[in-house]
């Protein structure tokens, strides 16, 4: 445990559940109670048929973050969940630029920016064009910094997804559920 | 009549029929077992009403006067009989009404199923008469809730509810149908609820784990127990009893888990927590093995948690396990039901007898005695104490009634000086420490164990919170037994103004009425007394009295509950005066 418990520290909480409507509430409730605030959110299908993924991002000790997990895990849709570190997880964000267009042909820095930062044009149209970057935060960070100087019309970035590097052992879980 | 018992018999068979949502509500209630439910009617659950009144022979349906009484009389017959509590009403107030219920039965962990009528689907989200989102309200505290919108989701849906609320650690479930699912037909059959394949009600043991417990148990010098109430709803009270026994580990309760160990027995030292007994607190930092059994360690009952038992190796049997180190770090956590684990920990376990240990607490009592307890239940000072009336109560009663407690001080000394001889035996709101919850528990106590006497202990706060449920004593004449203890205060918080607020009594005097009058008013035989050589025969009186019986009994008005750990203090810093 030692200082991880008592630092301040990112952690990507994963939450594997049923597909019920109130379950976003009842879990934001746990946060809310305590005055944790979720860093980034997102909700997808995961790996199993009818199995939700919430992916909650915190900034707080693992001691809360543990009893955190406790209290999603004892919500009666939830199949099970997981914390990890960044270190222990592959993440990425997305983020949308939408920027005029004359700005593609008069300011030839732009299309350095595009490619410098391995971004794509998801569509261009008279009046404006939008890029689209995937990445770590401060990746997405340095492209608004670079394209700030010249007009965002507007920009918005998804929550983190994530993976664990180790097997976050859910299916074998389930498939012990089914059997009972 | 002839015909419903048709349809039961064909539903028995598991044939489907064709009836209304609001009949397959009470089907479905009939099949959990459901005789006996507590409630309030209005327009968005007129139709399950509508079906009551046919079912009556069946279901028999109490209204409360006001929807709270309803959940606490359904926890009340919860808490006494170790069955599903049922609540009902109607949207929009009725079903805000519940809310302080639930809460209660959360954070006290009982089994209770609320159902509530919802404004018909479409009209849902349109602000409409009577309507309140009490699935967002209620998400907080309840175990689980739902809200039905179509007839063909109530016998599922239903049938979920009742297990989820029973099983593992208990908890309220609401259910909320809207008025059309009520009214519209729905091929109906019914089969029980017996596993949600996300939720593990209860954790395997883990033989490793129970290892661990009994090494250090068994090498312990100085162990000691601590139980809530875990052990009377995993029914474990056996198991306590022999492994305290075999043992011979001084053993404490929390308030929650009173009465699941004869309070006689030699090895029972009393009750932990802020008004506990001297010894279980003051030992707890220094004993060697803090043996904890499903409890969850509320702040209540360790105080500076940063100076609770720091010295010992703590046990922790949970069945939950987010209760694990949430509060106090287990060195090592047995997961599962205390009825399986007790179970399977007593043949790894020494016998041993602790005397010296033991004597230890001894020496503790025998200050305490000298100090509070003789004062309290032997006073010889003019007016009357809260600890003699239930002195009286223990005598009277010997010791067999079921004691239910509301908020304060006269809780406090209830729970510090009532016997009990049986288990299920104190029914007080421990967690959410709900002013209000007597009257009606005790309601509901008393229906769920008509052989018992029930005696609904309160103060004259907490009773003029929910004193409108005398009606339903008075016209379902339940024989409880109602003993107000007046103090013309608010007298817990009172007596932190006098400790702590330098005695600025803010808001704590009350003008109370004629209570007496009151109850008579209700036609309930009632009695007031105010000098000690009228006690014992009132309380006689009323205990011998198989009708309901009000006893308002004037207790000094600025007595203080000792022993004290003042809040923010180590349970070793407790306070005798």
């Amino acid at each position: 445990m030692g200082d991880n418990n008592i630092e301040n520290q990112w952690f990507t909480i994963s939450v594997y559940s049923e597909n019920n409507v109130g379950l976003l509430n009842r879990i934001s409730g746990i946060f809310l109670k305590r005055h944790i605030n979720i860093e980034s959110l997102n909700v997808s299908k995961s790996e199993i048929n009818n199995v939700s993924k919430f992916t909650i991002v915190v900034h707080t000790t693992e001691n809360w973050t543990r009893k955190i997990v406790g209290q999603i895990e004892k919500q009666i849709e939830v199949i099970r969940a997981f914390y990890h570190t960044d270190d222990e997880t592959i993440y990425q964000e997305s983020a949308l630029f939408k920027i005029a267009s004359d700005l593609l042909f008069d300011e030839r820095q732009i299309q350095n920016i595009i490619k410098d930062n391995n971004s794509q044009i998801v569509t261009v149209a008279r009046d404006f064009f939008v890029l689209a970057k995937t990445g770590r935060r401060f990746e997405i960070d340095e492209m608004y910094e670079q394209l700030a100087p010249y007009g965002i019309m507007q920009f918005v970035r998804s929550g983190r997804i994530s993976v664990s590097k180790d097997e976050m052992q859910i299916s074998a879980l389930l498939q012990e559920f089914q059997h009972h | 009549m002839e015909t419903l018992k048709e349809m039961k018999t064909e539903t028995r068979k598991g044939k489907t029929l064709k009836i209304s949502g609001a009949e397959a509500i009470i089907h479905c209630l009939l099949a959990e077992g459901v005789d006996l439910l507590y409630g309030y009617p209005g327009g968005a659950i007129m139709p399950v009403y509508d079906e009551l009144y046919k079912f009556q022979d069946k279901l028999t349906h109490i209204l409360t006067r006001h929807e709270q009484g309803a959940t606490h009389a359904a926890q009340g017959y919860a808490r006494v009989s170790g069955r599903v509590g049922v609540a009902m009403a109607t949207s929009g107030p009725g079903a805000t009404n519940l809310v302080t219920g639930l809460a209660d039965a959360q954070i006290d962990s009982t089994p209770m199923v609320c159902i509530t009528g919802q404004v018909p689907r479409h009209l849902l989200g349109s602000d409409a008469f009577q309507e309140t989102d009490i699935i967002g309200i209620s998400t907080p505290v309840t175990k689980w809730n739902y809200q039905i919108t179509k007839a063909s989701e109530i016998p599922e849906i239903i049938a979920k509810a009742f297990y989820i609320a029973k099983s593992g650690r208990p908890g309220p479930v609401l259910i909320d149908i809207t008025k059309n699912a009520q009214f519209e037909e729905l091929m109906f059959s019914y089969k029980k609820c017996t596993g949600v394949r996300s939720y593990n009600a209860v954790p395997k043991p883990d033989k490793k784990a129970l290892e661990a417990a009994a090494t250090l148990i068994n090498s312990a010098q100085k162990p000691f127990i601590v139980w809530g109430q875990g052990v009377i709803l995993g029914k474990a009270e056996e198991e306590l009893k022999a492994f305290v026994e075999k043992a011979g580990i001084p053993a404490a309760w929390t308030i929650m888990g009173a009465s699941a160990l004869d309070t006689e027995h030699p090895l029972n030292v009393g009750m932990v927590g802020m008004h506990g007994n001297y010894g279980p607190n003051i030992l707890t930092n220094e004993c060697d093995v803090l043996i904890a059994i499903g409890m969850r360690f509320d702040d209540r009952v360790t105080g500076r948690l940063d100076d609770y038992a720091t010295q010992a190796k703590v046990i922790h049997f949970e069945i939950d396990p987010a209760e694990i180190s949430k509060n106090v770090h287990a060195d090592v956590a047995v997961l599962g039901d205390s009825k399986e684990t007790l179970a399977l920990l007593l043949p790894l376990i020494n016998v041993n007898k602790h005397e010296s240990w033991h004597n230890r607490f001894k020496e503790k009592y025998k200050i305490e005695f000298d100090t509070v307890i003789k004062n309290d239940i032997h006073p010889t000072k003019e007016g009357l104490t809260m600890g003699e009336v239930i002195e009286e109560i223990n005598i009277a009663s010997q010791q067999k009634a079921v004691i239910v407690t509301d908020v304060g001080q006269h809780q406090m000394i209830g729970c510090r000086y009532a016997k009990f001889r049986e288990s299920k035996s104190n029914i007080t709101s421990g967690g959410l420490g709900t002013m209000g919850f007597a009257l009606p528990a005790a309601i509901g106590a008393k229906q769920g164990a008509m052989d018992r006497e029930v005696v609904a202990i309160i103060g004259d706060g907490g009773y003029q919170m929910t004193i409108q449920e005398l009606g339903v004593i008075f016209q379902h004449n339940i024989p409880v037994k109602i003993v107000v203890l007046n103090n013309d205060h608010l007298g817990m918080v009172r007596q932190w103004q006098e400790l702590f607020f330098e005695k600025r009594y803010a808001s704590t005097v009350m003008v109370n009425p004629d209570f007496v009058k009151i109850a008579e008013g209700y036609h309930i035989e009632a009695k007031r007394v105010s000098e000690r050589k009228d006690l014992k025969s009132a309380v006689q009186e009323m205990i011998a009295s198989d009708k309901p019986y009000f006893l308002e009994v004037k207790v000094e008005k600025e007595d203080n509950v000792f022993p004290m750990i003042p809040s923010g203090a180590a349970v070793s810093e407790i306070r005798l005066k």
